[in-house]
């Protein structure tokens, strides 16, 4: 594991209005992730760490504060340029899989890559590869509503992995599915993990982040812990 | 894969894209019918007027052909003028009238053209042979219908009717010597042409030497107006028009379908243009989360945008060639209800299909289509995608 962090936030602040109420999401969360770690973000709904993975990510904007990763200012970026940085850096996996329903579970896979300008058969075979990977290769030409929920799950991270991102953000990647898919669902992350991505994951599931060498606790939009876990 | 993505969407809700399409097909046949309607009568009539090659019409001084009972008197001196034009390649003189023909205890009456069977412009022989001899002349079908002859039988016509002491005027035998298509006269009318000399004798001293019109025709290359100009020098007792002039008051009396056709043409063109941005609004509500994922995972804007209007493109597409088939349908069974209508002749379209304005008015279509794609699909791929994604995780 290299010691340069891959992902660094200084003092980030996100507050949003709902109404004329002016809600405080992050409060000034400072972190550094190192490249190849796997990171658990813990804590109560509401506490602000769906809305700290959006902010590294750069699908949201800080209101204060410095988001960096792999050296870019994420937060600075216009959007043209936080777009391309989403399709090739950073691999996004939702707890409600937000897969394309009207596309084959390969199409679904190949969707980053063919934005990404790869030919059509380099991302065939790229496809194909990815589903294998997560298990899926038989189920290639099925489409989401064929799939099981954890199958739909393991398509969404084929697709995250897609564009070979250093970082894999994932949101409550095992909240839809039940306590067995969900184990293999882990070991999956895991290996994802393994094989070098980083991995940061926002979740209410105990041995998700008992997987994580690292789980960071959040309370009110503040970090309230941070530690390493002995043994993983 | 943009296109694979829009199409995959589209075959995934097939009876939506079916009725979308339908909708867009009725909305391009009408706009269709309502450009045929504009531009048909106007140009069927310019087609008309030009078949025989007659690019101008002498009537009596501050009338138009058919237009009053008037003639002009001194016909073969008009001839004569004319014949000393050079430009001028032939000149066609035309003598309306009726003609009574009787068929044991009942009367058919027909429209009657008196004219030069060498140089006639008012019809086309369908059967038999012009009428060249003093007693002969030729009838359209419907005449011959309603009288019960053929083609070789004679007979008796006259060409007055006294309706008070029930005699007729003008008597004459005549050879049927054929059959006709007269181009200028309405559906179902009965018409015959013979000799002018003989119809102006059978009008009697009235008609000696008078007819109601000519047609002239104009030397290959020889400028139109200028013949016109000179006509008009060398006779100043009649009143002499263009085809273009025609076209103009054949314009101006019917504008007011120029108007219904623009109004409907418009509505047409605003139904297809709402439709499609309604179908695109409700499509785009529904896949909000769709659409923000796929900016999240890095797909650029313009391309989602790209994506969504490409499904309204399509179903413009297929809808405008499915209208343009179901235009041309209606268009014609529109036609044959309108081609009794009084007074016009049945050879007058009055939806006429030109490619130019039909793909023109498609087109239109197609480009509306497009354009109320752009703002809703613009609009939801623009959503704040954090903030959009958590409300489609609470929805």
């Amino acid at each position: 594991m290299s010691e340069t962090p891959v992902v660094e936030t200084r003092d980030v602040r996100r507050d949003y209005h709902m109404g004329e109420e002016i809600v405080h999401a992050v409060r000034g969360v400072s972190l550094e992730i190192a490249r190849g770690d796997s990171v658990a973000i813990v804590g109560p709904s509401g506490c602000g760490k769906s809305t700290l993975l959006n902010l590294v990510g750069g699908i949201d904007r800080p209101t204060a504060g410095m988001v960096i990763v792999d050296g870019d200012r994420v937060d600075a970026m216009r959007d043209a340029t936080a777009t391309r940085f989403r399709l090739l850096r950073i691999g996004f996996v939702f707890q409600r899989f937000y897969l394309m329903p009207a596309l084959s579970a390969a199409e679904n896979v190949e969707l980053p890559m063919a934005e990404a300008g790869m030919s059509g058969r380099k991302r065939a075979a790229r496809a194909r590869e990815l589903l294998a990977y997560v298990g899926l290769a038989e189920r290639r030409s099925h489409r989401p509503a064929q799939l099981s929920g954890g199958e739909q799950q393991r398509v969404a991270i084929a697709r995250a992995l897609a564009n070979a991102p250093r970082i894999l953000l994932a949101d409550e990647p095992t909240g839809e599915l039940d306590a067995k898919t969900g184990a293999e669902m882990i070991e999956l992350l895991a290996r994802v993990n393994r094989d070098g991505t980083t991995l940061v994951v926002v979740t209410h599931d105990e041995a998700l982040a008992r997987a994580a060498r690292r789980v960071v606790h959040m309370r009110d939009g503040l970090v309230v812990d941070d530690h390493r876990q002995v043994g993983v | 894969m943009l296109f694979r993505l829009a199409w995959a969407t589209l075959a995934r809700h097939r009876s939506r894209t079916l009725l979308a399409i339908l909708g867009v097909a009725v909305s391009a046949a009408m706009l269709l019918d309502m450009v045929m309607l504009s531009s048909g009568m106007r140009e069927s009539f310019r087609h008309l007027l030009l078949v025989r090659g007659f690019q101008l019409r002498l009537s009596p001084k501050g009338t138009l052909p058919f237009d009053t009972d008037a003639t002009i008197a001194d016909a073969s001196g008009v001839i004569r003028i004319l014949g000393g034009i050079p430009e001028i390649d032939a000149v066609s003189p035309v003598l309306g009238g009726q003609l009574h023909v009787a068929r044991g205890a009942t009367t058919v009456t027909a429209a009657a053209i008196g004219g030069d069977a060498a140089v006639q412009g008012d019809y086309e022989i369908t059967e038999g042979r012009e009428p060249v001899a003093p007693n002969e002349l030729v009838a359209s079908d419907d005449f011959i219908r309603a009288a019960g002859v053929r083609v070789g039988d004679t007979l008796s016509a006259a060409a007055g009717y006294d309706a008070q002491f029930r005699t007729f005027s003008g008597a004459r035998r005549l050879a049927l010597v054929g059959r006709a298509h007269f181009l200028y006269t309405a559906n179902e009318q009965r018409v015959v042409a013979l000799p002018l000399a003989t119809l102006q004798a059978m009008q009697g001293r009235a008609s000696h030497d008078r007819v109601s019109f000519f047609m002239v025709r104009a030397r290959e290359g020889a400028s139109v107006d200028s013949v016109l100009g000179r006509i008009e020098r060398a006779v100043p007792r009649v009143s002499v028009i263009s085809t273009e002039v025609a076209l103009r008051q054949v314009d101006e009396r019917l504008s007011y379908f120029r108007q219904l056709a623009f109004i409907l043409g418009s509505v047409s063109l605003g139904v297809g243009f709402l439709l499609v941005t309604t179908l695109v609004t409700v499509s785009v509500n529904e896949r909000l989360g769709e659409i923000v994922v796929m900016r999240a995972i890095g797909v650029a804007r313009g391309r989602v945008v790209l994506q969504i209007v490409l499904e309204g493109t399509a179903i413009m597409l297929v809808g405008a060639l499915a209208g343009l088939g179901l235009g041309m349908l209606t268009a014609r069974y529109l036609n044959s209800i309108l081609a009794s209508f009084p007074g016009l002749p049945a050879a007058i379209d009055f939806f006429l299909f030109q490619p130019r304005d039909a793909w023109a008015a498609l087109g239109m279509l197609v480009i509306a289509g497009i354009l109320a794609g752009i703002y809703p699909s613009w609009r939801g791929a623009s959503m704040p995608i954090a903030v959009t994604l958590r409300e489609e995780a609470v929805g």
